[in-house]
């Protein structure tokens, strides 16, 4: 760290950039890694999203130089750090135990990272003070980490892990641990740590939701392999496979035969009906492919008054109806038995459904997504 | 409660009444007083043994921690190896204390294996002087009580969560200082676990100072013996009592100081 360059924990810096090409680790056990290559720019806010297993957290260890690669190169800023041990690449990290010294103070556990770099102690206390402000901790200092709940260490491990002003942050499932009310709460804090910090942060959890809110980018993880990279709208809207589509959000899979092409939109016959869905590749004629909607984008046809005519739309029967507040679920069944599950949000005005009821379901072209 | 009473039972017919009896006979022989406690007093030969037995229990307590505490990380590190070393390390335990003194006899003599082997390799002119020494009490001590060491800092280390090691060197740390700011402080109630049992331990030894050690290498328990041999019970009751209030003191004394006390409730956790 130079000294005088930054003299605060939460001045604007710039984000390192970390560059993976052809990542692999292998393993005996599960969450090897097959060939990851991923950029990631300078200041961005990346998750690392996938099931356990996954190769994620393994990902996440060989850039913080904890788990050495098989195969492949970490640059950042580009600069290839494969050779570099992990008490030289300058890089903050928070683990899901938080990882806490028990036989330090709060303010000693802060201090720790300055200590390293030499930062007199006089420094350090004026550091170690800002980072506690900033996790809205102050006056804890003198504590030891099992007084703390949960929360409160977590946010210790994060003050430890910005004090010394790294350019990169990886977390590592961080909030795993804590419940639901706590977690939603650290999460937005995350997000404005970000904002304010302006460095680089790779995150790694298994929970979409959080991925979804908190993220830039997010890069679905599948059996060590990348399965798609993209901001929370391209995936959520835009799956382009069927893991994607299931691991994110819920979907609606119906298989379907290939019937031609109009211009971008792809035109597929599916439980007797004509089905236009949008997709990214060209499939060739009389092909059979697995076409994906999400639940809360259907709607019933008859609610639509006109507009469901440049619609898909298809006939189904329902088979369970459940009032769940906000919204009604219902799954309901097409003409091969396939089941679609469909989510209105709940109105008084809106007629019910009652099961066995034939009905005709109908949603946009847009939404239809060939996988 | 019940499931204790036979334990309990035993330990109060074939321990507790002993000692108290062996106890009661430094007081009440041939009458009640103090008077053999006074004796201790003026004794320079008693002073001069608590003196050895303490330095000696001090010396083997710190041999066993330099020698065993890199055992104990080692035996943590290694995962396919940790059986093996496990059996190495208790291999002696398997043996008698008499046994291991003979042998240790045997390589420290004169014309013993190691002077041999420095002859040989003409290190040396003449035998070196090892058994019947000091040294070599302190070697046969350490090498009896290097698992009483080993096995609580083992335990210790491996209670510490590993991702710890992993956080420091992501901090910033070099591995050198990790150990000394992290592993080693964390390591300490079984350090603490670990010297307590040797010094304990060491304070009563007999055997092995007996054979290996020189005429004037005299321990409490030597002394102890060698008053019984003169029928001198209420002194050698008296010296049994010392001991034991020594040995109590100490621990008393270990789980009230700062940090190594909370090791104990950490250790006991």
């Amino acid at each position: 760290m130079a000294p005088g360059v930054r003299d605060t924990v939460s001045s604007t810096g710039s984000g390192a950039s970390v560059s993976l090409a052809g990542l692999e680790k292998s393993y005996e056990r599960v969450g090897a890694v097959n060939g990851v290559s991923l950029d990631i720019r300078s200041g961005e806010f990346l998750t690392l999203l996938g099931p356990s297993g996954s190769g994620k957290t393994t990902t996440l260890m060989m850039i913080a130089g904890f788990e050495q690669p098989t195969k492949g190169d970490i640059a950042i800023d580009g600069t290839s750090v494969v050779a570099m041990p992990p008490h030289k690449r300058n890089i903050g990290m928070v683990f899901q135990n938080y990882a806490l010294f028990p036989h330090l103070t709060v303010a000693e556990n802060i201090g720790f990272p300055l200590k390293q770099r030499g930062v007199a102690k006089a420094e350090r206390a004026k550091l170690v003070g800002e980072a506690l402000e900033l996790v809205h901790l102050p006056g804890y200092g003198g504590r030891y980490p099992r007084q703390l709940s949960g929360g409160q260490q977590q946010r210790v491990a994060l003050a430890r892990a910005i004090v010394f002003k790294p350019r990169l942050l990886l977390m590592d499932e961080p909030l795993g641990a804590l419940d639901k009310q706590l977690r939603e709460n650290l999460q937005l804090e995350m997000r404005r740590l970000h904002a304010d910090l302006g460095i680089t942060f790779i995150y790694v959890t298994h929970d979409q939701e959080e991925a979804l809110t908190m993220s830039d980018r997010i890069a679905v993880m599948n059996e060590g392999l990348v399965s798609q990279v993209g901001s929370p709208e391209d995936l959520y809207d835009r799956p382009c496979n069927r893991f994607v589509a299931g691991f994110i959000g819920e979907s609606n899979f119906l298989p379907a035969t290939v019937k031609g092409l109009e211009g971008d939109i792809v035109i597929a016959e599916c439980q007797g009906a004509v089905i236009r869905a949008t997709c990214p590749s060209r499939p060739s004629s009389g092909s059979t492919v697995t076409l994906t909607t999400r639940p809360e984008r259907l709607r019933f046809a008859d609610t639509l008054n006109g507009s469901a005519q440049s619609m898909n739309r298809m006939a189904v029967t329902v088979t369970e109806a459940v009032f769940a507040g906000e919204r009604c679920r219902y799954m309901l069944k097409a003409a091969d038995g396939t089941m679609i599950v469909l989510k209105e949000p709940s109105s008084a005005a809106i007629r019910r459904r009652t099961v066995g009821e034939h009905a005709e379901i109908a949603w946009s072209v847009a939404d239809t997504i060939l996988v | 409660m019940l499931l204790v009473a036979p334990l309990v039972l035993y330990m109060i017919v074939l321990y507790a009444l002993p000692v108290v009896t062996m106890l009661l006979r430094s007081f009440n022989d041939p009458t009640w007083s103090l008077v053999h406690y006074r004796e201790l007093m003026d004794d320079s030969v008693f002073f001069n043994t608590l003196v050895n037995t303490l330095y000696t229990a001090f010396i083997v307590t710190l041999g066993t921690l330099v020698l065993g505490y890199p055992v104990a990380v080692a035996l943590v590190r290694a995962k396919k190896w940790a059986p093996l070393i496990i059996v190495i390390i208790l291999l002696p335990f398997w043996t008698s204390v008499l046994v291991r003194s003979y042998a240790w006899m045997v390589l420290l003599g004169r014309h013993g294996l190691i002077n041999e082997a420095l002859m040989a390799a003409g290190l040396i002119d003449r035998p070196l002087r090892i058994l019947n020494t000091a040294l070599a009490v302190y070697i046969g001590m350490i090498h009896i009580l290097l698992p009483y060491m080993i096995l609580p800092i083992a335990n210790a280390l491996r209670q510490i969560d590993p991702s710890l090691a992993r956080a420091a060197s992501g901090l910033g740390s070099p591995p050198w200082r990790t150990f000394l700011q992290v592993t080693l402080p964390l390591s300490i109630p079984g350090v603490a676990a670990g010297g307590l049992l040797v010094f304990v331990l060491s304070l009563g030894f007999y055997i092995t100072p007996a054979m290996l050690g020189g005429p004037r290498d005299i321990t409490l328990s030597m002394l102890i013996a060698n008053q019984v041999d003169q029928l001198n019970w209420a002194y050698a009751a008296c010296l049994s009592g010392v001991l034991l209030a020594t040995a109590l003191v100490i621990i008393a004394a270990c789980r009230r100081l700062p940090g190594i006390g909370n090791a104990f409730k950490m250790s006991a956790r």
